[in-house]
């Protein structure tokens, strides 16, 4: 399969790629060794999706640390600290986990994740993700295309949006009781967006399952979309005639769209969205210029034809 | 010096250094990779909360003192003035260098998309005459016009709080509370205003 590489993202910002792949050898193999030291043989240097082939779409961008992503994460069913959500987030309860799929589909029900998984060949997928309070950075997820589970559960032709809940667990999410946001968290994406091939549900990230402040145990990952709509811990996928009200459009619609689409020509109201903070760049280095769709326009900027994305926000 | 000066020099001393901590809490947590993983918004944060706090401190003295009777308060209302526009200084610093990096179309694209922005500034101009009128010689050569200039702190205030609220996601437990604190010794002034003007009133 051709590869497209997003055409805006600047050669220096690229680092090249046999000396990209050589850092992450060398990484891995040092994280071998120490784990060959201190762990037992079993466990030793093998991470558990290693194995993992990388899928179409990814790319070679330079990968944000681990200790970065996982510590850094707005999870406001457990805080609005993006720091404190690390420790808090362990409360999770994640198994069993069951994943209802309902609405408009041929096969509804309340599945165990073991089952909704199963069939699927997870990939790896190296993407920019991008908060809509104008910082990012660039996640290897491990997934597969939630396409291939749409597909699987056959909506019917009435379906033409798909909504997702999170876990509703106040007794480990102290968030949940207090009224930052409308609880359960909701997201939802027009079938077209579902459907296309950059759309991703992980169970993973840097060959290891997914960290529970990330999303455990299972998230969405819209490349293209202010990372608020990538929702996390998902228990419910819902298929809809209608356009689903999400929970941070419920919270301030003069603020937060449906679409949420990465754009620098359209600030939110309160604060420019032209540039963006990169995780893990050193601190006096310049911010980096945002780009339409998070750099994947090429890919997603058909699905918009027509739309003026001022108002479509 | 006499026993009593000396006695106010290391008092003074041993506050300005506690007045510092914030700023030295930054250096060493900066130097150690201890600001997390988004370094640029803990320094901008921090600094930013710090100037907001002295700025409050400041304020309260004038109540403080009023209520306890203890004149010394006045001693310090000075340094933690100062101290405020010291830690704003470098919240604006933080922001031109290593937000905009200098560059005035960013700044300038800053002001048309991001109110917030407009406030610190607005925040920040206001305080700048209260800084450099500071010093005692001036302050005596000003008269009565330093008191009334002085009270520019007021409104610096009210648009510094402002400026965080307009910066908030969702959580606004903080900004209120800054709001509440503002609002209590702004409004505390405003009842000692009336109370004297009516009394003059009635005297006429």
């Amino acid at each position: 399969m051709l590869i497209k590489k997003p055409a805006s993202i600047q050669n220096s910002e690229i680092t090249p790629q046999p000396i990209f792949n050589s850092r992450r050898k060398i990484i891995k193999s040092a994280m071998g060794m120490s784990a060959l030291l201190f762990l037992d043989k079993a466990q030793a240097g093998i991470k558990k999706y290693q194995q993992v082939p990388v899928g179409p779409y990814s790319s070679d961008l330079s990968v944000t640390d681990f200790e970065d992503v996982s510590s850094y994460t707005n999870y406001y069913e457990f805080t609005t600290n993006k720091t404190d959500s690390t420790v808090l987030a362990q409360a999770l309860k994640i198994k069993p986990w069951q994943l209802e799929i309902a609405g408009e589909v041929e096969k509804p029900g309340i599945y165990n994740l073991e089952d909704i998984l199963k069939p699927h060949p997870l990939e790896e997928r190296i993407y920019r993700f991008r908060c809509v309070e104008a910082w990012s950075m660039v996640v290897p997820w491990i997934g597969f295309p939630l396409k291939a589970l749409i597909k699987r559960f056959q909506p019917t032709s009435r379906a033409r949006y798909v909504e997702f809940t999170t876990v509703y667990q106040p007794e480990n999410m102290p968030g949940q009781r207090g009224r930052a946001l409308n609880w359960p968290y909701t997201e939802g994406l027009r079938m077209d967006e579902a459907m296309h091939p950059l759309t991703l549900l992980a169970t993973g990230m840097y060959d290891e399952d997914l960290p529970k402040q990330n999303g455990a145990p299972l998230r969405l990952v819209v490349p293209w979309k202010y990372g608020f709509k990538s929702i996390k811990a998902i228990v419910k996928i819902n298929f809809l005639q209608s356009m689903p009200q999400t929970a941070w459009n419920k919270k301030a619609p003069q603020e937060y769209g449906f679409y949420a689409n990465v754009n620098p020509e359209v600030p939110h109201p309160r604060w420019s969205q032209a540039r963006e903070r990169v995780l893990g760049a050193s601190i006096f280095s310049s911010k980096r210029n945002t780009e339409l769709f998070n750099g994947y326009a090429d890919e997603v900027a058909s699905l918009y034809k027509g739309m003026d994305l001022r108002k479509y926000f | 010096m006499n026993s009593r000066k000396i006695k106010w020099f290391f008092i003074k001393s041993v506050v300005l250094l506690l007045c510092m901590t914030p700023l030295f809490y930054l250096v060493y947590e900066g130097l150690n990779d201890g600001l997390g993983a988004n370094p640029v918004e803990t320094i901008h944060f921090t600094l930013g909360d710090w100037a907001l706090r002295f700025l409050c401190l400041t304020l309260l003295l004038t109540p403080l003192r009023h209520y306890t009777g203890q004149s010394w308060i006045n001693r310090f209302r000075r340094m933690l003035g100062l101290f405020g526009f010291f830690y704003a200084s470098l919240h604006l610093s933080a922001y031109v260098i290593l937000d905009i990096a200098f560059s005035w179309d960013f700044f300038l694209t800053d002001l048309a998309e991001s109110p917030y922005i407009l406030f610190g500034v607005a925040t920040f101009v206001l305080m700048m005459p209260l800084a450099v009128t500071s010093p005692y010689k001036i302050r005596k050569t000003m008269g009565a016009n330093w008191k009334k200039l002085h009270r520019l702190v007021y409104p610096a205030a009210i648009l510094a709080v402002l400026h965080y609220f307009f910066l908030v996601k969702s959580d606004l437990t903080q900004p209120v509370l800054y709001a509440a604190i503002v609002g209590m010794l702004l409004l505390w002034r405003l009842g000692k205003w009336i109370r004297k003007n009516s009394v003059i009133t009635q005297r006429i």
